[in-house]
């Protein structure tokens, strides 16, 4: 694949705050990459740089083989949906997204030619007398995504399109999103909070925080292997435990050892990060390592699966969650108070 | 070796300009020229003067210690503050009741009630003065009743503070029920739960609530009656404020000198209202959020049937005066001859020149609509929603809120100190009708300015983002978008402007000619020359002129409405 978007150096500074320092990152053509951070983190920023609609401090944006780090938003090549849609509100939607064409001096037949291809494509044909008013919110959406992709430009910019909507029209509309951004095969660059969001859609999630970047790398690279604390906290659910890195490969944790792979000179402190669904109650079977007995002590309801908290004194002060299914509670019993024997998998642990 | 260089200095980054954003920048720099010439040299003309000797010669203070140890312009600026303090504290409570009727009680006919209260907002402010020297004055059907409460007579402090108390009423009233209509029907049905007393419901929830709006009505009425020209030009008599002052010294005595120090003295209350306004709306917090339930009163009938009394007590005061100048400008001969005649208005209009007067106040009013409303709202376009010059920005809101300081009689004077000035080579403008249009858009332009500020603010913030994302010029988006959306705003503007401009004294007192005399200034002579009768004639014709155009304005809104605003109205599935 061949690099499409490329930013070198850039910063941002608002007086004396910084929002963003020296971000590199590269976009290959026809990706999907997710902007994923807390509110805050300098994500949206760095969309409306990308935008021109905000000036760097410094840095280079390369957009294909063109320098575009001066260049007003006119002379960009993009199309941008925003969290408010920001439709015309006393215009038609045929009129929303023939907006740029009209500009273009495309001949009348050929601009409502293209808007009903465009409306059949984001799935509202038909639409085209109505005014923004008179649909949903998901609706208007999808027009805006219309009117962004009329003009067929080489980049998306998605700002948070999505934190505006109920929950389940946010599920379907992502996926849509999705599909149409593969169909077209259009570089697509969204800003989210949603880090389920991020993980369902993106090629590739570049996580911020505090104006740089945490990590960059495909969904199942930044769960399975966060390379930092924050990411581990931000994505998805984690326990966190203290233990001790030991001198040849010994970790330890409450009066547990386990092996791992990486090596200490001198003994020190360590977080330790594991997943909710790295911890198994079952399959245990006789003579495994890794199994400890500890106690339940709090239940936490959540429809077929239950987030179970356990406590179990040979591996440290800190309760471990687990996930366990509903039907299992019920097989085996459980409850707060019952004694819990459970696995743990060394090799996925994460320390810093 | 590895010396340590110093790192080169960062040279700001800035984004290239698109041939339309230049535009954009030069339409901001017209405004900020337009601005300063008509604005801000006038006001520093007037500051300059103070300092001048009548050579023009720097004399430092000399000129406001001469003030100072001149008893008699000493003894107007007491009047004055006096005067104001008296008229606040009389119009804002009486101001605070009826807006408190209209917002909170259940009485009939709460539109018509309004509508009657507003009234002197349309009329010359001149028009309660005259009216109360007819219920009053020497000749006055009611004269016993003043001279019963132990005044002389009409003249003086009492009818000034009488006819200021009119004049103001509306103006505090507008803001006083816009404070009151914003209640959160959720504190009231809390405070009803906790089983809390009505008495101590209206001290612990309307009245803070109501508190900023108090304050505001109470600086608006100070600084209104303050710089008031007219009512003590007609009732004042030997009793002199600062504003009839400004007026002797520059027109009767052409002392410039002394007349700047005074116009600036009439700065003060604006001062003042700016730092109040500027430690309270630190302390303001928004009473109303999103989620709030509108309160609406329930009815009570003891509560009710008062509200109802005093509204029509001070709606029958209102068109007592209203009826008076009408009843007196029909009367033949006041008081010896009252058959209904038309000869005043005949008089006025035709013998005392009147009817010319009434073409250039119209032409004033019609130039300052159209104009000031395109000037206004392309000033608040190209502030709020183009990019760059950044460092004009600042410079520009503050020049937009700057007239909203300045009394009409301060501008008017700077203007005499700044056009009239020999060198100048905008002199020619002069006693001209365009700088009369040009003078009363700046007196008012702050008030249009924050109507199209929070229409504009009410668009989406991106707008201007996806049309440059499109390669669509912002010209286009304001011409296809922002001007359709906000035509219902570009009318009340332009409103505004023309009632304003039919009624307005203050500053083109200074800057008519002959040529360009308005009719509301044809009053004030008409009064001087004793033509009572043509001057309350002539009050009644500004009147029903501002009503007139007024529904116009608003048939016009209606109709626009229509036709441009189907968006804003959901289709029914």
């Amino acid at each position: 694949m061949d690099d499409y978007l490329r930013l070198e150096g850039i910063r941002k500074s608002f007086g004396s705050f910084q929002a963003l320092r020296d971000i590199d990152l590269t976009v290959a053509r026809g990706e999907f990459v997710c902007f994923l951070g807390p509110s805050g983190c300098g994500k949206t920023t760095l969309l409306r740089i990308i935008a021109g609609l905000e000036t760097q401090t410094g840095g280079r944006i390369m957009q294909g083989e063109r320098d575009i780090s001066l260049l007003p938003p006119a002379k960009r090549d993009y199309g941008i949906v925003f969290q408010s849609y920001a439709l015309f509100p006393n215009l038609s939607v045929a009129d929303n997204v023939s907006y740029g064409l009209v500009n273009r001096r495309d001949s009348k037949a050929s601009i409502a030619a293209r808007v009903d291809e465009l409306l059949k494509l984001v799935g509202l044909p038909g639409s085209d007398a109505k005014f923004p008013a008179q649909l949903s919110g998901g609706q208007q959406q999808r027009i805006a995504l219309a009117r962004a992709l009329a003009t067929a430009p080489g980049l998306l910019l998605l700002d948070e399109p999505l934190s505006a909507l109920d929950a389940l029209e946010r599920v379907r509309l992502r996926q849509e999103i999705r599909s149409l951004q593969q169909k077209l095969g259009v570089t697509t660059i969204m800003v989210t909070h949603d880090q389920e969001e991020a993980l369902s859609v993106a090629d590739r999630i570049v996580v911020m925080n505090q104006g740089v970047i945490e990590q960059v790398g495909t969904p199942l690279e930044i769960y399975r292997d966060p390379a930092t604390p924050f990411v581990a906290d931000f994505v998805g659910k984690i326990n966190v435990l203290s233990g001790r890195l030991h001198p040849g490969r010994d970790l330890r944790i409450g009066s547990s050892r386990f092996a791992c792979e990486r090596d200490t000179d001198q003994e020190r402190e360590v977080k330790v990060y594991l997943r909710p669904e790295d911890v198994l109650a079952r399959p245990i079977a006789a003579g495994d390592p890794n199994v400890f007995d500890g106690s339940i002590d709090k239940i936490e309801f959540l429809g077929s699966y239950c987030l179970v908290r356990v406590h179990a004194e040979s591996i440290g002060t800190e309760p471990l969650t687990v996930y366990l299914s509903l039907n299992y509670l019920a097989e085996q019993g459980l409850s707060v108070g019952s004694r819990l024997p459970f696995k743990v998998l060394p090799e996925r642990m994460r320390f810093f | 070796m590895s010396a340590v260089l110093p790192l080169p200095a960062e040279r700001a980054v800035r984004q290239r300009s698109h041939w339309t954003d230049r535009v954009a920048h030069a339409a901001l720099l017209a405004i900020v020229a337009a601005l300063v010439v008509f604005l801000a040299l006038p006001l520093a003309t007037i500051l300059a003067k103070a300092m001048q000797d009548s050579d023009e010669h720097f004399v430092g203070l000399a000129n406001f210690a001469s003030y100072l140890r001149t008893p008699a312009l000493l003894q107007s600026f007491v009047n004055s503050v006096w005067v104001s303090l008296l008229v606040t504290a009389v119009a804002v409570p009486m101001a605070f009741c009826f807006a408190y009727a209209l917002a909170r009680s259940c009485i009939p006919a709460k539109g018509v009630f309004r509508t009657i209260a507003l009234i002197p907002l349309l009329a010359p402010t001149l028009l309660s003065a005259i009216s109360l020297i007819y219920w009053f004055g020497n000749q006055g059907v009611a004269r016993g009743v003043i001279q019963a409460l132990g005044f002389k007579n009409i003249y003086g402090a009492p009818g000034v503070v009488l006819a200021e108390c009119f004049y103001v009423f509306p103006h505090a009233l507008m803001i006083l029920v816009s404070a009151l209509a914003l209640a959160d029907a959720r504190l009231y049905e809390a405070a009803r739960a906790l089983g809390t007393s009505r008495r101590r419901t209206f001290f612990t929830i309307t009245l803070p609530g109501a508190k900023y709006g108090l304050i505001s009505a109470a600086l608006v009425s100070f600084t209104l009656v303050m710089t008031d020209f007219g009512i003590p030009k007609v009732i004042g008599g030997d009793f002199n404020m600062l504003a009839t002052d400004v007026f002797k010294l520059v027109i009767g005595q052409q002392d410039f000198q002394r007349g700047a120090v005074v116009g600036l003295l009439l700065l003060t209350p604006a001062v003042l209202t700016f730092g109040v306004d500027w430690l309270v709306q630190r302390k303001q917090t928004a009473m109303l959020s999103a989620r709030a339930i509108p309160y609406s009163p329930s009815p009570s009938r003891g509560f009710d049937g008062l509200m109802l009394s005093y509204a029509c007590l001070v709606s029958a005061l209102m068109l007592a005066m209203l009826g008076m100048a009408i009843f007196a400008s029909l009367a033949t001969y006041w008081p010896y001859n009252l058959t209904p005649t038309l000869k005043h208005y005949v008089l006025g209009l035709v013998d005392a020149e009147v009817g010319p007067a009434f073409v250039s106040s119209f032409q004033l009013a019609a130039g300052t609509a159209f104009f000031g409303t395109i000037v206004v709202f392309t000033g608040a376009y190209m502030l709020e929603k183009t990019r760059g010059m950044d460092a004009l920005r600042p410079v520009v809101r503050m020049l937009s809120m700057l007239p909203m300081a300045v009394p009409g009689l301060v501008l008017g004077l700077g203007y005499i100190f700044f056009f009239n000035a020999p060198g100048n080579p905008l002199s020619g403008l002069y006693q001209t009708m365009p700088l009369l249009i040009v003078c009363t858009i700046v007196h008012f332009y702050t008030t249009g300015h924050l109507t199209a500020v929070t229409a504009l603010k009410a668009l989406d913030a991106e707008f201007e983002a996806v049309s440059a994302s499109l390669k669509v010029p912002f010209f286009t988006t304001f011409r296809r978008v922002t001007l359709p959306i906000c035509t219902p705003t570009l009318v009340d503007i332009a409103r505004y402007f023309f009632v304003n401009a039919m009624t307005t004294i203050s500053a083109v007192v200074f800057l008519y000619s002959p040529e360009t005399k308005t009719a509301s200034i044809a009053i004030l002579r008409l009064d001087e020359a004793g033509e009572a009768g043509a001057a309350a004639a002539c009050c009644i014709l500004i009147t029903a002129a501002s009503t007139v155009a007024t529904l116009i304005f608003m048939a016009l809104g209606a109709w626009i409405g229509r036709r441009t605003q189907a968006w804003r109205r959901p289709m029914r599935s």
